[in-house]
């Protein structure tokens, strides 16, 4: 009897390579589907040796969609091995400068990449499936989510003299200060790209009333949730303290991101490069969680803008008093945090600091390691450094986003895979649910690569010695 | 002739030199009408067409065995390759990772962080693509167009889209290479 493999190589749509493999087993059903992430970069070892002040430059080539996170991560970690707080206008600077980011990537990623499969279909032609088929089919629509991605980036620009890997936050604060001209120009783009957004948010929920069937068979499972929270557990982005829920949205922890070390530990399968991390003290893996946008909405119990919050209300009211497990709401929850971020960039240019040219501590008190944590697009990012009494780095520990969900895109994954493909007759549109398991998820695979890669998928049949038969890949 | 077909793909790069493309903002509807977008990291399909592209586009450093294919297999499929970005053109930030062996970058990732358990291993399922030192794209395949920056500027990268679509050779100098 031929026992089959379908490997899906590479899922397109999401950041970095991926590659799926769906084991089929005699009876034409699937067996298991495993999510392999495939690429090994090694950021944790060739940093050794370098000044602590050259990371928030080198640490963002991890990842060019959101490299503000590693920047910013960076700068807390280097802040901490200084003992050298950040003065308040910095700390403004620097949270404006990840709203920019959140709104540009959360933005790109609802219209430029999943979008297709929403506007168009799962079963639209692959070759239309993309933005250029959006452009075709709504150019109106399409170009207003150029100008939010476009208004998201112009802030990094502004503050870091570069859309992508800009040079702006250092240890202890930040190397430049807002003029009033730059705060009234970012001003007077925030009214439409708050209409953009709530188009989005509109057009999410319609999707979501019309396709009620995909949303309940697509990926749901019972998880716990992390993310940064502010003391009253509302959603905090850019700096506050770690929250873990359970998948009955009971709070397991509230610790400071220094202590992660006794809270997580991370899990390592054969088959990828991406490693596993759990809450620890459940083991591995009654212990998972997921992260990003469903983790943060699930796991805070408000939001400090009022047209956000009034959304989080919404959206909590989809399973009242418990978290919300659907993968593909993971679409919903993105879009309320890019309104959150897009109320922030106005709370924080009205504080009366925003122009203060103070924004540099320039203590030099050298610890020898630091933590510094801060919510990713994609979720929780963890970088942890020690150094020599140099500040010269010997050793670094990361723990990206991606990284915490990846045991959810990997049952993700399985669960589409056996919800779908339920017989010999596998279509590409069921092929390219599989991947839209994933890109729920907005992975970043070259983040998940510091350490980790190439994400491709491919539908591969073998027979019960492991031989290749046939391979499908979407084409 | 109808609008030349363009492919790209990502190898050992961080995405930014993708992202510095959309960075053209308003200006992709002008590629889009100049040119075919075929395989991309943002389209569906899944490799360039057997019957050929006009343009091949190649981000990040090739730095494992399945780099190594997908670069052979875009230098076969295009007339034209482009190399985008820094870690295409000499190996970038990756490129790094050949001051240690890789078994200690290995080893460090999946054995020795203070946060993996007890169950680190280096992982070496035959799925998954196997290092090797880190190299530029044109020490493994040749190269027509080189674009450097880290990533390139979005101006100059629809220079390059915009000249490489109306059949002509780039220059990439003077002011090209001058990134913010
Ligand atoms: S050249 Fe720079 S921006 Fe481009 S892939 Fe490499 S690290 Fe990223």
């Amino acid at each position: 009897m031929v026992t089959q493999k379908i490997t899906i190589e590479p899922v397109t749509r999401i950041e970095g390579h991926a590659k799926v493999t769906i084991r089929m087993n005699d009876a034409g059903k699937v067996d298991h589907a495993y999510l392999h992430v495939n690429e090994f970069r090694g950021f944790e070892k060739f940093c050794e040796g370098r000044m602590v002040f050259e990371m928030p430059l080198i640490t963002p080539r991890i990842c060019g969609i959101c490299p503000v996170s590693h920047h910013l991560a960076s700068a807390k970690t280097g802040d901490a091995i200084y003992g050298a707080t950040p003065p308040h206008p910095a700390s403004l600077l620097r949270e404006l400068m990840h709203m920019g980011q959140i709104v540009q990537s959360h933005g790109m990623h609802f219209f430029e990449l999943a979008g297709p499969d929403l506007l168009l279909g799962f079963d639209a032609d692959p070759a239309i499936r993309n933005v250029a088929g959006l452009l075709a089919a709504d150019p109106a629509l399409t170009l207003k989510a150029v100008n939010l991605r476009k208004w998201g980036q112009e802030i990094i620009h502004t503050l870091g003299g570069r859309r992508v890997h800009p040079n702006f936050a250092i240890p202890g604060g930040v190397n430049k200060a807002l003029t009033a001209q730059e705060r009234e120009t970012i001003l007077a783009g925030l009214d439409d790209s708050i209409a953009t957004i709530q188009v989005g948010i509109a057009i999410i929920k319609d999707w979501a009333e019309k396709n009620a069937e995909d949303i309940d068979k697509f990926a749901v499972f019972a998880t716990g949730y992390m993310g940064l929270v502010d003391q009253n557990n509302a959603l905090e982005l850019y700096d506050g303290q770690l929250r873990m829920t359970d998948s009955r949205g009971k709070q397991l922890e509230k610790f400071e991101p220094s202590h992660y070390l006794d809270y997580i530990a991370e899990h390592v399968e054969n088959w990828s490069y991406l490693k596993f991390p759990y809450y620890k003290k459940m083991g591995y893996p009654q212990g998972v969680y997921r992260v990003g946008p469903l983790g943060r909405c699930n796991n805070s119990e408000s939001i400090t803008t009022p047209l956000a919050n009034e959304e989080l209300n919404k959206f909590k009211a989809l399973n009242p008093g418990k978290p919300v497990e659907n993968t593909l709401l993971y679409h919903y929850a993105r879009l309320i945090e890019t309104l959150y971020a897009a109320e922030n960039v106005r709370l924080l240019l009205d504080d009366p600091d925003i122009l203060s040219t103070d924004i540099l501590n320039t203590c030099r008190n050298i610890q020898p390691e630091g933590v510094g944590v801060i919510e990713a697009p994609r979720g929780t990012l963890i970088h942890h450094y020690k150094v020599n009494e140099n500040a010269q780095i010997t050793s670094v520990n990361l723990i990206v986003s991606t990284g915490h969900n990846n045991w959810a895109m990997s049952e993700a994954v399985d669960s589409v895979a056996k919800a779908y493909i339920t017989g010999p007759d596998i279509r590409e549109g069921m092929l390219n649910r599989v991947e839209a398991a994933i890109r729920a998820h907005d992975p970043c695979l070259s983040c998940s690569t510091h350490a980790v890669g190439q994400m491709p998928i491919i539908l591969e049949m073998v027979d019960s010695d492991g031989k290749l038969i046939e391979s499908v890949t979407r084409d | 002739m109808g609008k030349p077909k363009v492919s790209s793909d990502w190898l050992a790069g961080c995405a930014g030199c993708h992202m510095s493309l959309l960075d053209m903002d308003e200006r992709i509807a002008t590629v889009l009408e100049l040119a075919d977008l075929r395989s991309t990291p943002i389209t569906d399909l899944k490799e360039p067409d057997a019957t050929g592209v006009d343009v091949g586009i190649l981000e990040g450093a090739i730095s494992n065995t399945y780099n190594e294919e997908v670069a052979q297999k875009m230098r076969q499929r295009c007339k034209i390759l482009v190399a985008l970005g820094d870690c295409a053109v000499f190996g970038g930030v990756p490129a790094m990772r050949n001051f240690f062996t890789i078994e200690e970058s290995l080893r460090r990732a999946y054995v020795e962080t203070e946060s993996t358990d007890e169950s680190g291993k280096i992982p070496d399922d035959p799925e998954l693509a196997v290092p090797t030192k880190v190299r530029a794209l044109q020490d493994v395949v040749p190269v027509d167009v080189f674009v450097p920056g880290c990533p390139p500027d979005a101006d100059t990268i629809f220079y390059v889209l915009a000249e490489l679509a109306q059949g002509r050779i780039p220059e990439v100098k003077g002011d090209k290479l001058h990134w913010h």
